[in-house]
């Protein structure tokens, strides 16, 4: 294989690795400052119990999220050499802003949050936990802001040529909020705060099924709901919004997504279907004109598709875009249901008797994971062929003079690494789990356990 | 050209960089130094105390290589590239050890078991082993020059070009000094037993590190003769080097008379001062060609545009103190001598 493919599969594999953590990070430390505000507030110690069990499993996605991080500031250097200089003026003015407000939040910050519970007063604890969750907030802000620049560019213009051409700031505000930035970034928060709230919901569930911290789960359980079932029905909105977006400012990602071919039809909304790239056709369950409804509120108002631009300036892999996308709005569809339900349920005082609802939700957590990896496959895949949006092409802009053995060993390494590195945190986060919801960290550094360590290794 | 208070702006993020690498190097650098000390010490307790000195901090001090490599990439792109392409192994594996040492400290402690906590220390120890010596074979091959193409980018080849004498002794050098960082910072944080041992290992330590400070310097002077072109040229310049050896002589000195804290201010002086001869033998480059010295990079011609370079300047000036007040905080919350409690690891 090339250098080049080789390059694609190691960023989307270490990426795609990488966004299982961040997400469930900031979800989590949304509802770990609900409930410590809820302790602050109240001095019920049954919150406190749950802001520190759920910090415990915060602490293990944290940890994965910024090592598998800094993986990604690097390969843009070390296999995307040619983009990197194309961007860096741009990019890297949003990149080195996550470095300064963002990160240096969050990790300056995170040490009193998990080693300050007996140091700190309570008050003072909650402020280095609405610290955390803020960085981490505000990490997404610059990221989106440059992935969104990839797609929608703006406040720029290109200076040089060849190998020297590269992006300079004109107006920075402009480039921060470029065309899609404000969808994207919504979507993006809503879609962390679904697979926080979901991981929440189906751990609470479990406990509930199975008779173990029952009253704290049930309490815990009421609230994340509710906060879920707010951004399930809010995600609709930001992914309506963000599809308009796509259609005004990327109508290639548009024409893939929906696989609508004709140059300038009303088009149709599949629900489910097939896109056929070599005869240039989609079939499937589709809403007569629903595309062109949706877009423009207009039931004849044409579409720009995929005929109208040249061979090599459309995505590559049509129907893959078009699948990910569909399954990522089936799921969300899912979530309103499943959320909905259970609020019809909670008010009907029935949710925590029907044990077949409650093993859904306990299933359920794997959901907005999934959304979360399709959307973004969906955002990035429709974007080929370019890296920058009908500026600089992907095939073009990778390290020329890394070779194919090199990357072909970083990445074994990172294979390797990673599947130890996704072991280790389903053995980790289950045996939290099955330790339960307690004021101690069940590591087991104290008391006889301890004591027995101490003579086995000494 | 632009300039502020009479320093132009490629000038002042070359100092931004250089300013966020030194902070990097003495922050990491004592818990990669108090890591690399992690399989001499035989006791559990010993093990966890060593461990649970950075156990706070280690992660925020991790903040500054993300923050140094973004000013890199947002000031200099073209160096970031070339750079980075260029070492791609030794940055492959830095990463790699990177992550594995994260995780032998986070999952370390959540079994109880001996074989499991041996394994994460024997990784946790080769991890802190492993990264200054990656971090100090990059240096060395940024002193020496990289093959630096007619277009700025790296046009070099092989597997193994970073590999080669002066920056395998700049790696150990780069090690004994963040092993001398270290002890310093574990005799601060600890007591007793573990207190004592130390006070017996940073003797070893001194000697390690003057060492292989020593060849690697005369090393320098006679082989690589155009790193210290700069400072032979000016007898001003002699003033670096010379702070340099008087803050790493005064280090046994606050030793041998306990004054450890003094000491560890001192070694983190000297990790400051080695970056600033670095800085000042390159500059105004950032990457030398090994290729042809017209190809050599110069902040000049790697910088972004004076736009970006100024909103930059304007992000650190209010970011910079807010980092800093943070950083503060928790160094606050968590002085003192290690106790370990039911949060430690």
């Amino acid at each position: 294989m090339s250098t080049e493919i080789l390059a694609r599969i190691q960023f989307a594999f270490t990426v795609a690795f990488h966004y299982i953590y961040p997400p469930l990070s900031i979800g989590l430390g949304l509802l770990m400052v609900i409930f410590e505000s809820i302790y602050v507030r109240t001095g019920n110690k049954e919150f406190h119990t749950l802001a520190r069990f759920w910090t415990r499993i915060f602490a293990l996605t944290f940890g994965i999220g910024v090592a598998t991080g800094i993986v990604m500031e690097f390969e843009f250097g070390t296999n995307w050499a040619v983009y990197s200089r194309y961007v860096g003026d741009v990019f890297g003015s949003a990149l080195a802003a996550e470095g300064v407000f963002a990160f240096a939040l969050e990790s300056g910050f995170l040490g009193v949050l998990i080693f300050g519970w007996n140091r700190v007063r309570p008050g003072v604890h909650l402020v280095a936990t609405i610290g955390v969750f803020l960085g981490s907030m505000f990490s997404a802000i610059w990221i989106v802001v440059a992935n969104s620049w990839q797609q929608t560019p703006a406040g720029y213009h290109i200076v040089g040529k060849g190998l020297e051409a590269r992006a300079e700031i004109t107006d920075f505000w402009a480039m921060v909020f470029n065309p899609s930035t404000l969808d994207r970034i919504s979507h993006v928060y809503l879609g962390a705060f679904l697979s926080g709230t979901f991981l929440v919901l189906s751990v609470h569930a479990y406990y509930i099924i199975k008779g173990k911290h029952v009253d704290i789960s049930k309490k815990a359980f009421k609230i994340t709901l509710a906060v879920a079932t707010l951004c399930t029905l809010l995600q609709l909105f930001s992914g309506s919004k963000s599809a308009e977006g796509v259609g005004a400012h990327q109508p290639a990602k548009l024409a893939a997504m929906e696989g609508v071919w004709e140059e300038h039809q009303p088009a149709d909304m599949y629900l489910l279907g097939w896109v056929n790239k070599e005869r240039q056709t989609t079939t499937g369950l589709a809403v007569p004109n629903g595309l062109s409804y949706l877009m423009y509120r207009d039931m004849n108002h044409p579409v720009t598709g995929l005929k109208s631009f040249d061979k090599e300036d459309r995505p590559g892999q049509i129907n893959a875009v078009f699948q990910f996308y569909h399954l990522m709005i089936l799921i969300g569809m899912t979530l309103i249901g499943l959320t909905i339900f259970g609020m019809i349920q909670l008010r009907r005082g029935k949710l925590f008797e029907q044990r077949w609802l409650l093993w859904v939700f306990v299933i359920a957590a794997i959901l907005p994971q999934i959304a979360n990896k399709v959307g973004w496959y969906t955002a990035e895949m429709g974007r080929q062929p370019w890296v920058v949006y009908g500026q600089l092409r992907t095939g073009a802009a990778f390290s020329k003079h890394v070779t194919a053995s090199q990357v072909t060993f970083s990445l074994i390494l990172f294979s390797l690494l990673y599947l130890l590195l996704f072991i280790l945190f389903v053995y980790l986060l289950n045996k939290k789990l099955q330790h339960g919801i307690t004021e101690d960290d069940g590591d087991m550094n104290t008391g006889v356990r301890a004591e027995i360590t101490e003579t086995i290794v000494n | 050209m632009e300039t502020l208070l009479g320093i132009d702006y490629p000038t002042w993020w070359f100092l931004v960089v250089g300013a966020l690498f030194s902070g990097y190097a003495i922050l990491d650098g004592f818990d990669f130094g108090a890591g690399a000390w992690h399989l001499f010490f035989r006791k559990e307790q010993s093990r966890r105390i060593a461990l649970n000195a950075i156990g706070p901090v280690w992660d925020g001090n991790e903040v500054w290589l993300v923050i140094g490599g973004g000013a890199l990439f947002a000031g200099f792109p073209v160096v970031y590239a070339t750079l980075f392409s260029a070492m791609y192994i030794p940055f492959m594996l830095f990463l790699c050890f990177l992550i594995l040492r994260a995780i032998s400290i986070e999952f370390r402690s959540k079994e109880p078991g001996a074989i499991w906590r041996r394994n994460w220390d024997v990784v946790y120890g080769v991890s802190s082993i492993a990264l200054p010596v990656l971090l100090g074979i990059v240096l060395g091959n940024v002193l020496e020059g990289i093959a630096v193409g007619k277009e700025l980018n790296y046009v070099g080849n092989g597997f193994f070009e970073f590999l080669n004498p002066y920056a395998l002794m700049m790696g150990v050098t780069a090690l004994s000094l963040f092993m001398l960082h270290g002890a310093i910072y574990l005799l601060l944080k600890t007591e007793d037993r573990l207190f004592a041992k130390l006070t017996i290992l940073i003797k070893g330590a001194i000697v390690f590190f003057v060492v292989s400070f020593s060849i690697t310097t005369l090393y320098t002077l006679i082989y690589v003769s155009k790193v210290a072109e700069h400072v032979k040229s000016s007898p001003v310049f002699f003033i670096l080097p010379l702070l340099g050896f008087l803050s790493i002589a005064n280090i046994p000195r606050l030793v041998i008379k306990r004054r450890f804290r003094w000491a560890f201010i001192f070694s983190s002086l000297t990790i400051a001062f080695m970056f600033g001869v670095v800085a000042l033998e390159l500059y105004p480059n950032l990457l030398l060609s090994s290729i042809d010295s017209s190809y050599t990079i110069s902040i000049y011609k790697a910088a972004s545009s004076l736009k970006t370079l100024k909103i930059m300047m304007l992000m650190v000036a209010i970011g910079g103190p807010l980092v800093l007040t943070y950083t503060a905080f928790v160094y606050r919350t968590f002085r003192g001598k290690v106790k370990l409690d039911n949060t430690s690891y």
